[in-house]
């Protein structure tokens, strides 16, 4: 598996006579410079948003136009952080956004690991009609179906407890699961697995069939260890959607205890926009997701890159 | 994956599945047929998810387009057949902004961003020291939420906010810029700028993956024939990549033509209409005035176009054989 | 990726899904009786992020629960700028509370949709409220609120007088010319753009900032006698020269969009005058102090006019509990509960008695001139349920003109996509 990743090797050239050498290290030079600049363009919002969020809201504005706005200068402290515990419920909301992320990702990984593997790798009928769908279901935007969305969820079944008795009511609408189970089926990650597992020899399940493992054996056992990096792909590419939910929750989620954190921006907009916290908040839900990213971005750059061959 | 280069797999085709063949007729039929049950039973979990909250939600919008239904109203849904269609062609100009900026949107940000990820990826596909760095560091704006993103650069496309200040550093102040989305001829660019700027570390990885299968022996053959590095790139690197590139612009086209947040975020659609899109518009009509069969409407006919340019794309970029 | 993880992510995620079922919540029901306790009245406030105000709403929940044993409020919060969107979000799903409140000009939408029921508070509290913190829709009270907000031109008298510039007053405000004059010396005097409109702001915004100039000048967004079509008020002669005047002013440098929302520009005497309301006059009073003047709008022809109606309560159609909601009402309307939001918010308060109670809005309070501009000048938005889409095409029509576009066209379309809502919508009952 020749997968590219951060720190993989790049390929390497030898140097045929000493011109060539000359050439190349001006070319070195020059792509530092290139880079280097580039560094720059891709930083500077952040840098801004993690820098503002340190200063009061009439100095954000002032610095806005002069290059006082990447730097820490003027009345810096930790005002605007406070603020925002003090509005919003922070703890709550990020462990809502973990805990729906984490099983979005999660059982988005089983369901559509299966699916892929049944349309890659097994021969039934109806499996183009499938494909089909799954294909189609691509260009759907969320937006678009927002509203009929509402519309059904408010009117699926559900179990509730009541008084102790396990009944039986209709409504998804303020629940854990009405923000998590319409995203754990997703076409794209069918068709990443569908692309990634065709690569696989077929030699290997038809060596298993004849020991007489049967197919969720085989996809147990066989393919998916085989298909690390389409899983981590598939798992970050679902990951940042899943964060950073916002439209949906916004539609059927009223209790406070259950929102995520995008939806928390909102609560500094207010008459006047409190835009230092603004900053802080948006920084500490940042955060989170950088972390995981910098902890884990050779896994997850690597697997990016490796199943995108694929498509 | 070594290999994947060399036999490209056509994107949007099912790949044939392998089979087994055990000698006799009899257990053959009977190994198809639990395959086919097998298969059916790991496809349905995600088939009826997909059915549930995709396939019948967009059928209620299918629906709904040809209905005068409305999201608050006391008076039932009525059929109106095609009132919905004709007056987003007739009578609805915002509409037509919407589907030309769309269409616009799409054909900047296609090539656009797909040539700068190829350039990222061919500047960090370098033997260079710290390299590494500069790849997490292109890739950090796709890990950063939209909104937050377009938070910040609505901020920064102010008249004198970040990025007037920096044009006139760098043009010694030369060139004044202007209120960026204020002004209807610049607001769908700075647009364009921000998305480019948000998602184009995400194909600067996936090109730059398909850079690392090209086999560095053809490089070799082709300097050995004295090729120059442009020559290397159009004969050896850009017919190596013809997969990655399909991927790559399939899914940029996808997400383009998807284009909302950014929008919603930063300017409403205008100045004079001039950054409304189909999908914008869809959500303005269809939630935020109510009018849920017209916003149907606008949905569907969204969805008609993407498919159009889905099978135009797929047939440009088909395997000539 | 090894079996062992996979193993893991199946248990983790199953054990998770059972759990979350089991947490499964019903709706919100309106109210509900469960067994013996009191009747749970639900109860959903804009208030959000905005820890004053809550503070307000929760004294008055816990005297009311304390009370008496009959009925329990519980309240949720939400972000006001995601809060129109949750609403009409959970009407759709036919999920609303018992109690909630509204931005006044959205009553008779809510009420026309048969969303809301009417208020059926005693008329002595009605009566004893500011006409504009009223909502009706075809003469029958559906929302009452607790206070009014207010608009009002900011500057510092230091300023006007050294441009040998008049005060207006509220019998004498500036006419059109003078206030173009005025514009005109401020900019001379070195102002770059010598008035903040806010024209930075986005939605509601913009009608309730300047479709009172509108009136002004004699046009309307509709014609409120029928309430069946903007044609002749939003695009007659009145309107044009106004948006005319609008337009102008942007293109002169008089005014412009730039800035964020706020006032912060005031504040830092980057502009001389300011458009804004009642709640960034604390803010100015800390910067500016004595020389702070707050000063009634110009005259465009018929008189200044203000906006009216801020937030309202109002009762669900699907409450089982109206009279629970109703004692609600009743018992929060008191005038110290009315003080103490118009104390901690900086709102004009809806009653007279809560007015002389007040910290800032008293015969003495500091801001008082506010009161004067509301009961003078307001008016309120058109009391039809067409408000939604009138809102939205006519800030989506200012903006454009504001940006250039030609006026008498712009109108013309505004009034065309308004009028054909109406039709479409049969004449919204009236």
């Amino acid at each position: 598996m020749a997968t590219a990743s951060l720190t993989s090797r790049p390929a390497s050239r030898t140097a045929a006579d000493p011109g060539e050498h000359v050439l190349r290290r001006r070319r070195k030079v020059w792509s530092y410079v290139a880079m280097s600049a580039l560094a720059v363009v891709f930083l500077f919002p952040l840098v801004f948003m993690f820098v503002s969020s340190l200063k009061p809201d009439a100095q954000i504005l002032g610095d806005v136009g002069s290059p006082r706005a990447f730097l820490p200068v003027g009345d810096i402290s930790l005002d605007n952080y406070f603020g925002v515990f003090d509005r919003v419920p922070v703890g709550q909301f990020l462990v809502n956004s973990v805990l729906v992320t984490v099983l979005t990702v999660g059982l988005g990984l089983v369901v559509n690991s299966m699916a892929g593997f049944a349309l890659s790798r097994m021969r039934w009928k109806g499996r183009s009609v499938v494909l089909a769908i799954v294909i189609a279901t691509l260009i759907v935007p969320f937006e678009t179906i927002a509203v009929p969305m509402v519309y059904w969820v408010s009117k699926l079944p559900t179990l509730v407890m009541e008084g102790g008795i396990l009944k039986y009511d209709f409504g998804w609408l303020n629940s854990y699961h009405v923000q998590i189970v319409p995203f754990i089926a997703n076409a794209f990650s069918i068709f990443l697995f569908t692309q990634y597992f065709s690569t696989i020899p077929k030699s290997l399940d038809e060596a298993a069939r004849i020991d007489g493992a049967g197919w969720f054996t085989i996809y147990r056992r066989i393919i998916v260890p085989l298909a690390g990096p389409a899983f981590a792909t598939v798992a970050i590419l679902t990951f940042l959607p899943a964060w950073n939910q916002y439209l949906w929750p916004l539609m059927v989620v009223q209790q406070e205890e259950l929102r995520p954190v995008m939806v928390g921006m909102q609560y500094f907009f207010q008459l006047n926009t409190a835009w230092g916290e603004v900053m802080a908040y948006t920084s500490l839900i940042t955060l989170p997701v950088l972390i995981v990213f910098l902890s884990f971005q050779r896994a997850f750059v690597s697997s990016v890159a490796a199943s995108g061959v694929k498509g | 994956m070594t290999t994947s280069s060399s036999i490209p797999t056509p994107l949007l085709a099912a790949p044939e599945p392998g089979a087994a063949a055990p000698p006799r007729r009899r257990r053959i039929a009977a190994a198809r047929r639990s395959e086919g049950r097998s298969g059916l039973a790991m496809v349905a979990p995600a088939l009826l998810l997909l059915v549930l909250f995709l396939v019948i939600p967009v059928l209620l919008a299918f629906g709904l387009s040809f209905t005068n239904a409305r999201l608050i109203s006391p008076n039932p849904p009525r059929f109106v057949g095609l009132d919905n269609f004709v007056r987003a062609f007739t009578a609805d100009p915002a509409f037509l902004r919407s589907a030309i900026n769309t269409f616009v949107f799409a054909v900047v940000i296609v090539p656009v961003q797909a040539g700068l990820g190829l350039l990222l990826a061919v500047l960090v596909n370098q033997k260079l020291r710290g390299v590494t760095m500069f790849r997490v560091i292109f890739f950090v704006p796709v890990v950063t939420s939209i909104v937050v993103v377009s938070i910040l650069w609505k901020f920064m496309y102010q008249k004198d906010g970040l990025v007037n200040s920096f044009i006139d550093t760098i043009t010694f102040g030369a060139w004044q810029g202007t209120a960026w989305l204020n002004n209807p001829s610049t607001a769908l660019g700075a647009i364009i700028v921000l998305s480019i700027w948000q998602a184009v570390g995400f194909h600067m990885l996936i090109w730059l993956s398909g850079l690392q299968t090209i086999p560095e022996e053809l490089y070799e053959a082709a300097r050995m024939d004295g090729a120059t590095p442009w020559q290397q790139f159009t004969n050896v690197t850009w017919p190596g990549l013809r997969s990655t590139m399909v991927f790559v612009l399939v899914t940029i086209t996808i997400a383009a033509l998807g284009l909302f947040v950014q929008v919603d975020v930063m300017t409403q659609g205008g100045p004079v209409n001039s950054t409304t899109t189909l999908v914008y518009h869809a959500v303005r009509k269809g939630y935020r005035e109510m009018e849920t069969g017209y916003g149907a409407t606008i949905s569907l006919i969204f969805f008609v176009l993407v498919l159009i340019v889905a099978l135009v794309q797929r047939f440009l970029t088909r395997e000539k054989d | 990726m090894n079996r062992g993880s996979l193993a893991k992510i199946l248990s983790v995620s199953a054990v998770g899904a059972l759990v979350l079922t089991g947490c499964g919540q019903a709706g919100q029901g309106g109210g509900s009786a469960s067994g013996e306790g009191p009747v749970e009245l639900t109860m959903w406030t804009h208030s959000a992020g905005n820890p004053a105000e809550l503070e307000v709403y929760e004294q008055i929940i816990d005297d009311f629960n304390a009370s008496q044993d009959e009925y329990e409020v519980v309240e949720e919060s939400f972000p006001q700028g995601a809060y129109n969107d949750a609403i009409v979000a959970a009407a759709a799903a036919d999920d609303l509370p018992c109690l909630l409140d509204m931005d006044g000009p959205i009553v008779p939408n809510w009420a026309w949709a048969g969303y809301i029921q009417p208020l059926g508070l005693p008329q002595e509290i009605t009566d004893s409220l500011l006409p504009t913190a009223v909502g009706t829709y075809q003469d029958e009270i559906y929302s009452a609120g607790y206070w009014d907000a207010a608009l009002a031109i900011f500057a510092r008298e230091s300023v006007l007088k050294a441009n040998d510039i008049r005060i207006p007053t509220t019998d004498e405000p500036w006419t059109l010319e003078e206030f173009d004059a005025t514009l005109a010396t401020l900019k001379a005097a070195g102002y770059d753009t010598p008035l903040d409109l806010g024209a930075e702001d986005a939605g509601e915004w913009w009608p309730y900032a300047y479709s009172p100039m509108l009136q002004s000048a004699g046009g309307d967004l509709i014609d409120r006698d029928t309430m069946l079509s903007a044609d002749g008020t939003l695009n007659g002669p009145e309107a044009v020269e106004y948006f005319t005047w609008f337009q102008e002013a942007f293109e002169q440098g008089y005014t412009s969009n730039a800035g964020t929302v706020g006032n912060e520009e005031f504040n830092a005497d980057e502009v001389a005058l300011s458009y804004t309301g009642v709640w960034n006059a604390l803010d100015s009073l800390d910067t500016v102090g004595d020389d702070l003047l707050i000063l009634p709008p110009p005259d465009f022809g018929t008189g200044p006019r203000i906006g009216g109606g801020s937030w309202q309560w109002g009762i669900s159609s699907s409450c089982d509990s109206p009279e629970g909601a109703r004692a609600y009402l009743e018992f929060s309307f008191q005038d110290k509960y009315i003080t103490a939001f118009s104390d901690k918010q900086v709102v004009i308060p809806a009653t007279e008695g809560a007015v002389e109670a007040s910290q800032h809005f008293g015969p003495e309070g500091d801001l008082r001139p506010f009161v004067e501009l509301s009961q003078e000048f307001a008016l309120l938005r058109p009391q039809t349920p067409a408000y939604p889409v009138i809102s939205s095409t006519f800030a989506k029509a200012g903006q454009d003109i504001m940006n250039g576009a030609d006026v008498q066209s712009t109108l013309d379309g505004a009034v065309a996509e308004i009028d054909a809502n109406i039709q479409s919508n049969d004449g919204y009952g009236f």
